[in-house]
C-alpha cells in the first residue's frame, strides 16, 4: 500500500479545549453530534441529555465517532479555508488534540489527467475488535485510507483506488466527485469489509483490502441507460445487523434494499407504488439497522429526488419489523407541518432502544422507545451531518 | 529574507505562530521552511499537490501570488509576505 506522511501532533499541536463540565468516564453514554458549528457532546442524565462540551465552534465537522476499543473520539473537519482535518479526543471530548489527515500521494489521480487531492473526510469507521489500532477513513474524492498505528500514518487501500472500474465508472453524486461514507467492518473477519460509494455501489473485500468485487446485483439505479449495471449505483447508506451482518440494509438513491446473503444480492423493500395511496419509505439518506433483531431497520424518508425534504411538511421515522415487507409510520412527537428538516446519512443512529437523529434545520430529536415517541433536544441548533450514540 | 506575517485566524490552531523572517527564493521554498518551523503549517494552506488551497491567499509586497499552483513566484531579500484567509464563510 502507497504510505503517506503523517505524525500525530503532541506538544505543538493547539489543544482545542473550551469551557464545559469536566467529562469523564461515570457519565456514561454520550450522544455526539458533527454539524457544521462544531462538535457537540451529550451526557445522559436521568431524564434526558445534557450539553457537556462544544468543541471546534463555529467549524464544520462531516463526521464523529466514539472508537470503544481506545476509549477515542474521533472527528473530521471540514475547515473552509485551511482543508480537511481530524482530531481525536482522549477524555470525552473535553479537549481534543489535531491527527495528521491522510494525504492523496503524488500520482494519484481523479481521473487521466485529473491529480487527486482530499477534498472531504466524509466517514470514519473502526477497524475489527482484534485491531484496536486499525480506523479507515472514507473520503472524497473516492479513496479510503487506513491507519495501523492509531493515526500516526495513514496508506492508501490502493487495492479500491486502483479498481478497474473506478475511472470510467464512478462519478459524484451530490458531491463533486465519488465519495466513501459508509465503511462497515465484519466482526467476524478482520479481512472482511464492505465499503458503499456514492456514486458507484457497495463493494467487498475478503482479503483485507488488496482485492474489491462490487456488490450491486438487484440494485436499480432508474437515473442510468441500464438501471442493472454492476457498477453505477448511488448508495446513500448500508448498515448491517450487528448480531447478524450478512443481512444488510441500504438506502439507496432509488429505494430501499435489504440483502440476506452478505450483499451477493440485493431485494428491493421500499414501498411499491399504488394507485391513491402516497408512498412514504422510498427515498432518503440514513438507515440504522436493529443490532440484535435482523428484520428490524429505521429510515427517515424525504419526498423525493427532486424535492429534498420532509413530505408534506410532515417530519417522520419509519420502522419496518418484518424484513421491509412493511413500514410504521412513527410521527409522535415530531411536526407535522411547516418541517422542512432533511436528515443526512449519517445523522440517525440506534442503540438499544435509544434512536436520535439530527436535521439540516438543526433540530435534534431523541426516542427511547424504539421511535414510538420522540422528544426534541433542540430546536436551533447547527445544522446537522451526523449523529452517533457513544457509549 | 523575507518578512512572512499570518491572518490571525492561524492562531487558533498554531497559537505560538508570529511574523518572522525566513529565508527563502520563493514562495514555494518559503512555505517549506515554514513547515520545518511549525510542523503541520503547510497543510493548512496548500493541498498535496503544493497548490495554494481555494480560500487561501498570499500576498507578496502588497499583490496577491500569481502562481497559484506551483507558488513559483520569487521573493527578494526585504519582501514582504502576508498569509491570509478569504472573508468566506456562513
Amino acid at each position: 500500500m502507497a504510505k503517506t506522511a503523517g505524525s500525530v501532533k503532541s506538544s505543538k499541536a493547539a489543544k482545542i479545549g473550551h469551557v464545559g463540565q469536566k467529562v469523564g468516564r461515570k457519565d456514561g453514554p454520550r450522544l455526539l453530534l458533527g454539524t457544521r458549528k462544531g462538535v457537540f457532546v451529550f451526557t445522559r442524565r436521568k431524564k434526558g441529555w445534557k450539553l457537556a462540551h462544544h468543541a471546534h465552534s463555529g467549524n464544520p465537522i462531516p463526521y464523529v465517532f466514539h472508537d470503544t476499543r481506545t476509549d477515542s473520539t474521533w472527528c473530521s473537519i471540514d475547515h473552509g479555508h485551511w482543508g480537511q482535518k481530524l482530531a481525536r479526543s482522549r477524555d470525552g471530548g473535553a479537549t481534543f488534540e489535531a491527527v495528521a489527515e491522510p494525504k492523496y500521494p503524488d500520482g494519484a489521480e481523479i481521473k487521466p489527467g485529473k491529480p487527486a487531492t482530499l477534498r472531504y473526510l466524509w466517514c470514519l469507521a473502526p477497524g475489527h475488535a482484534s485491531e484496536p489500532n486499525t480506523i479507515y477513513i472514507g473520503t472524497e474524492p473516492g479513496a479510503l485510507f487506513a491507519t495501523r498505528d492509531d493515526g500516526a500514518s495513514f496508506e492508501l487501500v490502493e487495492g479500491l483506488w486502483n479498481h478497474p472500474s473506478r475511472h470510467e465508472q464512478w462519478f459524484g453524486g451530490g458531491r463533486d466527485e465519488p465519495g466513501i461514507h459508509s465503511i462497515p467492518v465484519d466482526p467476524r473477519d478482520a479481512r472482511r469489509m464492505l465499503v458503499a460509494i456514492s456514486t458507484a455501489g457497495v463493494f467487498e473485500t475478503q482479503d483485507g483490502g488488496a482485492n474489491w468485487v462490487p456488490r450491486n446485483r438487484g440494485l436499480e439505479a432508474h437515473f442510468l441507460p441500464d438501471p442493472t449495471v454492476e457498477v453505477g449505483h448511488d448508495v446513500h447508506a448500508i448498515q448491517w445487523c450487528a448480531r447478524k451482518p450478512d443481512v444488510v440494509w441500504q438506502q439507496n438513491h432509488c429505494g430501499i434494499f435489504r440483502s440476506t446473503d452478505g450483499t451477493a444480492s440485493w431485494k428491493a423493500v421500499h414501498e411499491r407504488e399504488k394507485k391513491g395511496r402516497r408512498r412514504l419509505a422510498f427515498f432518503g439518506f440514513p438507515i440504522a439497522a436493529d443490532a440484535e433483531d435482523p428484520k428490524v431497520a429505521w429510515i427517515v424518508p424525504a419526498e423525493g429526488d427532486q424535492r429534498r425534504q420532509a413530505i408534506d411538511g410532515a417530519l417522520r421515522v419509519m420502522r419496518t419489523e418484518d424484513g421491509g415487507q412493511s413500514w410504521i409510520d412513527l410521527r409522535h412527537g415530531l411536526p407535522d407541518e411547516l418541517a422542512f428538516d432533511v436528515v443526512y446519512r449519517h445523522a440517525l443512529d440506534v442503540q438499544g432502544e435509544d434512536l436520535a437523529f439530527g436535521s439540516t434545520t438543526g433540530n435534534l430529536y431523541w426516542s427511547e422507545d424504539r421511535g414510538d415517541s420522540w422528544k426534541e433536544l433542540g430546536h436551533n441548533l447547527p445544522p446537522i451531518y451526523c449523529v452517533r450514540f457513544a457509549p | 529574507m523575507a518578512h512572512v506575517a499570518f491572518t490571525p485566524h492561524l492562531a487558533r490552531y498554531f497559537p505560538d505562530l508570529r511574523a518572522e523572517v525566513v529565508a527563502a527564493s520563493d514562495v514555494a521554498q518559503l512555505v517549506v521552511e515554514l513547515e520545518r518551523a511549525h510542523p503541520g503549517l503547510a497543510a493548512y494552506s496548500i493541498d498535496e499537490r503544493g497548490s495554494l488551497r481555494k480560500h487561501v491567499n498570499v500576498f507578496v509586497d502588497g499583490r496577491v501570488v500569481r502562481d497559484r499552483e506551483s507558488l513559483r513566484d520569487a521573493l527578494t531579500p526585504g519582501s514582504r509576505v502576508y498569509v491570509a484567509q478569504a472573508l468566506s464563510g456562513g
